[in-house]
């Protein structure tokens, strides 16, 4: 036990060693790893970012449903019921008359002439039924419900939805779909030639050094013992990188809200990047971490396997 | 000691064999010198020795482990038990000479205080105090052997293999290489030599084996050493066992 201690702390202490004495070699691998690891940060924030302003303007999708005065407290109940069990529906909400009125007059609390042309005696709003969809694009299933005759029957007037915004959100939401495909697309690439690179820098590393494997090889020195120090080294990439990552950044969302004084570009709302980054901090620096960490040490597992064979084959 | 019982190795189908059925018993503390000349087949007798490469038939034992039932990750477990000198000495470049000698110690775990402790004994064995800190570039050729042969000794080895240890050195300085390895035989390591130089053979005394196209072409004991492999030849190995860790 004490002699794997003293085994484990040599291992370390010579992969820290190695990368002092390759820091050139070290800050090359680094600038690659560094721009991968931003990458993926960035896309996932801007993700993050579209997925909130789609369901932003998602929540203010609904269907109203405007009740006949004549209809019983029974009959609605039912017809409320039953838009509960479509599947289509997220949830649903009954203004009574008195309701519809109370919220008219907080609307236009300010406009004296308006309120007093209506009051309880003398309420003209009908009670309304209004449905939020679970999805953008099943309100049409909603719609169908509603504009069928049983329903239909009970409506003092034709059902209104937010028509205009459907389109707009429609397109944005393809907008963001093919964005966020683009996105994977290039943090796959990129990731992938960020792998190649650290591997070849640590092959490079192995091949000047690959006398002093085959030394270490001779007098007996386990595998681990000879490739330890390599993963220590690359692991050190790793940490690094995934902390200059996210101060990167840190720092471009203390440039773009203090010099740009922008809140937002189109559909990329900055201040909500901005507080998902850092109400999410730990959360992304330790992913970037693990990533880091997790390039690092597979690159140089594999690139030390060739060098560590045994060239002892079955006969 | 060492056990090799009709061990043949081919490279290459084409070229025939480099060893051919050789068969060599070598006892406990024995110093055995193997001479030939190049390409007669005494670096594949080493190599077999150190599993740097395997037989193609044929089976070798050495202190107990069967080399048949050896497996990959026991090969460094092997190679721990066997001390190797090599022509080119083989010492790491950027390391000094204390840092040599120990690295045969760090990988096998023993704790900083022990190396500490241990490492200037062999260094008193190979007449190397007051050269710690040397490195391997400022030591002249026959000191940078007496670096590799400490490390070669410090892990106490049963058995310590020496591939031409003398073959880049002048006269004097293989000399005292050769003395050392004296030393190291007498402390009761058994030592395989290979070696070019006809005058240590005629200087040493000691049981000559003489490799010839990959065969063993005689097998001479010199001076009073006689009597010993006459004695020894008669026990033969009977148990193997497998190392451990």
């Amino acid at each position: 036990m004490k002699a794997k201690i003293t085994t484990f702390s040599r291992i370390i202490r010579t992969g820290m060693v190695n990368f002092v004495r390759n820091l050139w070699l070290a800050i090359a691998a680094m600038a690659i790893m560094i721009i991968t690891l931003t990458i993926i940060l960035f896309s996932v924030i801007v993700n993050a970012t579209f997925n909130n302003t789609v369901q932003q303007i998602t929540s203010k999708i609904d269907v109203s449903v405007f009740l006949k005065d004549s209809v019983t407290p029974k009959q609605t109940q039912t017809f409320l019921q039953q838009l509960k069990q479509l599947p289509a529906v997220q949830s649903v909400q009954y203004l009574s008359k008195n309701a519809a009125l109370q919220q008219y007059e907080s609307q236009n609390a300010g406009n004296t002439q308006l309120l007093q042309a209506i009051d309880e005696t003398n309420n003209p709003l009908p009670a309304t039924v209004i449905i939020k969809p679970k999805d953008l694009n099943q309100i049409d299933q909603i719609r169908d419900f509603v504009d069928a005759p049983a329903s239909a029957q009970l409506q003092s007037a034709p059902a209104s939805d937010s028509g205009d915004l459907r389109t707009a959100i429609t397109k944005i939401t393809h907008a963001t779909n093919i964005l966020r495909r683009v996105g994977t697309g290039a943090v796959i690439v990129f990731a992938v030639i960020s792998v190649l690179i650290i591997f070849n820098t640590i092959q490079m590393a192995i091949f000047n050094r690959r006398d002093e494997l085959q030394i270490m090889r001779l007098l007996g020195a386990s595998t681990g013992y000879i490739r330890g120090p390599f993963v220590v080294e690359t692991i050190i990439y790793g940490v690094l990188s995934a902390i200059v990552s996210v101060l990167i950044i840190n720092a471009t969302f203390v440039t773009a809200s203090s010099s740009l004084q922008a809140t937002s570009f189109g559909l990329l709302d900055i201040s909500y990047s901005q507080s998902f980054f850092e109400s999410h901090y730990w959360a992304l620096l330790t992913i970037q971490l693990a990533l880091g960490i997790f390039i690092g040490a597979a690159s140089s597992v594999i690139a030390t396997r060739r060098y560590l064979k045994f060239k002892t084959p079955k006969r | 000691m060492i056990l090799l019982d009709r061990v043949t190795k081919t490279y290459n189908k084409n070229l025939g064999p480099a060893l051919d059925r050789v068969s060599l018993h070598v006892e406990p503390n024995e110093f055995v010198i193997i001479v030939g000349q190049s390409g007669a087949g005494k670096s594949t007798l080493l190599k077999l020795l150190t599993r740097e490469e395997r037989p193609t038939s044929g089976k070798i034992i050495v202190g107990g482990i069967d080399y048949d039932k050896l497996r990959d990750r026991d090969i460094p477990l092997l190679r721990r038990k066997i001390g190797t000198v090599f022509q080119d000495f083989k010492l790491l470049p950027n390391r000094t000479v204390f840092e040599n000698i120990a690295f045969a110690l760090e990988i096998v775990g023993v704790s900083t205080k022990e190396i500490n402790n241990t490492v200037p004994k062999v260094l008193d064995i190979v007449n190397l105090k007051g050269k710690e800190k040397r490195m391997p570039m400022e030591l002249s050729g026959g000191e940078r052997q007496r670096v590799a042969i400490a490390r070669a000794i410090v892990r106490q080895p049963k058995v310590l293999i020496a591939d031409e240890p003398t073959g880049n050195l002048d006269p004097k300085h293989a000399w005292d290489v050769i003395k050392v390895l004296e030393k190291v035989n007498k402390y009761g390591t058994t030592v395989l030599l290979t070696t070019h130089n006809q005058d240590i053979v005629n200087r040493l005394k000691r049981r000559v084996v003489t490799i010839e196209h990959g065969r063993i072409a005689s097998d001479r004991a010199r001076s009073n050493y006689t009597a010993n492999i006459t004695a020894a030849s008669s026990s033969t190995i009977t148990s193997t066992t497998t190392i451990t860790k």
